[in-house]
């Protein structure tokens, strides 16, 4: 397996360990994470900062009651608790926990053998897998907001580099890029974003709400 | 901890629940909990690090740290009625004794931290702490996250820039 070269930068770490990340890039953070050694590294030093301050916290005097409730709890066994998410295939676990109970990605055809899988929309925030065969780009598109990508299968290269399984691409407000899927295994990777991308050309704008990019 | 983990000594997790519960409860509180609701995280966290007890490797982190998780997973679950998403677990590795050196450096590493974050500036202070325990309400995060999440990147950004800052200056060189 190829070294990851394009990482989650240390803001987005930290604010997925301070859980104010968009649902749909805490889920590329943690899919990013269950490659990645040195993230998860890099998560667990943010969180011994997260420690270190509630050491010095603020100190609000809990209830006796609370303290008697809680010590009368001890002894009932432990709640179940969901077992944690199991690699799929190409899909890492957290991913893998929102496909299909059949373990499939819901493809949907964009045209030119470009695939979609929507696996999560909100007014804030989206989530999408991306099937683009070798050697096709994606369609143009520049940002609203923070747009993460993670690639899963095969690779593709832009103006900022290539990015292989593994690796991270931040778009931010200004970048304009045309992403190209390398030549080899087709392409997949998983897509955040915060905002509609406005694609500038494939898709008029018009349709952009009816195919849900 | 590790008696708590080791020999289910309700002494020891007393113990832990009195250093931990109040602080638990001003982050509660800073996360945009009212007292009340504050009191059921404090709860559900507790009961929490009781059950998981035994996930606690001290190799691997601190006490505070792995708290400071357990703590923010049971806010984001009360406050957007959604789990946080965690990464694979790693496989655990076949246990032999705990390595003393690595959980001593963890230790001095921590201390280091404390030391660090003491030596902030009031409003850099404020900047890393609104980072790491900023609100988690409905509201406040749409307000920040609605603005492209530049806002918060730069203001992390900007608070882990002194911190390092802090922490390179300590080092002895
Ligand atoms: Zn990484």
């Amino acid at each position: 397996m190829t070294e990851i070269a394009h990482h989650i930068p240390d803001e987005i770490l930290v604010a997925y360990a301070a859980g104010t990340l968009p649902q749909a890039h805490a889920v590329v953070v943690a899919a990013h994470i269950s490659l990645c050694a040195e993230c998860r590294a890099a998560l667990a030093a943010h969180e011994a900062v997260g420690g270190a301050l509630l050491e010095v916290e603020k100190e609000e005097a809990v209830s006796e009651d609370l303290r008697n409730r809680l010590f009368d709890m001890l002894d009932a066994p432990a709640p179940v608790e969901p077992a944690p998410p199991r690699r799929n295939g190409i899909y890492p676990g957290p991913v893998a926990a929102l496909l299909g109970p059949d373990g499939q990605a819901p493809w949907k055809s964009l045209g030119f053998g470009v695939k979609q899988a929507i696996l999560r929309d909100t007014s804030e925030d989206s989530l999408r897998l991306l099937y683009i065969p070798a050697g096709r780009a994606m369609p143009e598109h520049g940002h609203n907001g923070l747009e993460m990508t993670l690639v899963l299968q095969g690779s593709f290269s832009d103006e900022e580099g290539r990015f292989g399984r593994g690796d991270v691409e931040i778009g931010h407000d200004a970048l304009e890029h045309t992403p190209v899927a390398d030549p080899g295994p087709d392409c997949i990777c998983l897509a955040a974003t915060d905002a509609r991308l406005r694609f500038k050309s494939l898709v008029p704008r018009l349709l952009q709400p009816f195919f849900r990019i | 901890m590790l008696a708590v983990r080791d020999t289910r000594d309700r002494e020891a997790f007393a113990c832990l629940f009195d250093h931990y519960a109040p602080r638990l409860k001003g982050f509660a509180i800073r996360g945009g909990a009212s007292a009340a609701e504050a009191e059921d995280i404090v709860q559900d966290v507790m009961i929490k690090v009781w059950h998981r007890a035994h996930q606690f490797d001290p190799e691997q982190a601190q006490v505070s740290g792995w708290i400071y998780r357990i703590a923010r997973n049971q806010q984001i679950d009360r406050f957007r009625k959604e789990r946080r998403p965690e990464p694979e677990m790693l496989l655990a590795e076949e246990d032999t004794a705990p390595d003393a050196g690595q959980v001593v450096a963890l230790e001095q590493e921590a201390a280091g931290l404390r030391e660090a974050l003491s030596r902030l500036k009031p409003d850099q202070r404020e900047m890393v702490e609104r980072a790491y325990l900023g609100e988690l309400s409905h509201s406040e995060i749409q307000a920040e996250t609605g603005l492209p999440l530049g806002t918060i990147k730069s203001r992390i950004r900007l608070a882990l820039d002194k911190l390092r800052h802090e922490l390179k200056d300590m080092r002895p060189s």
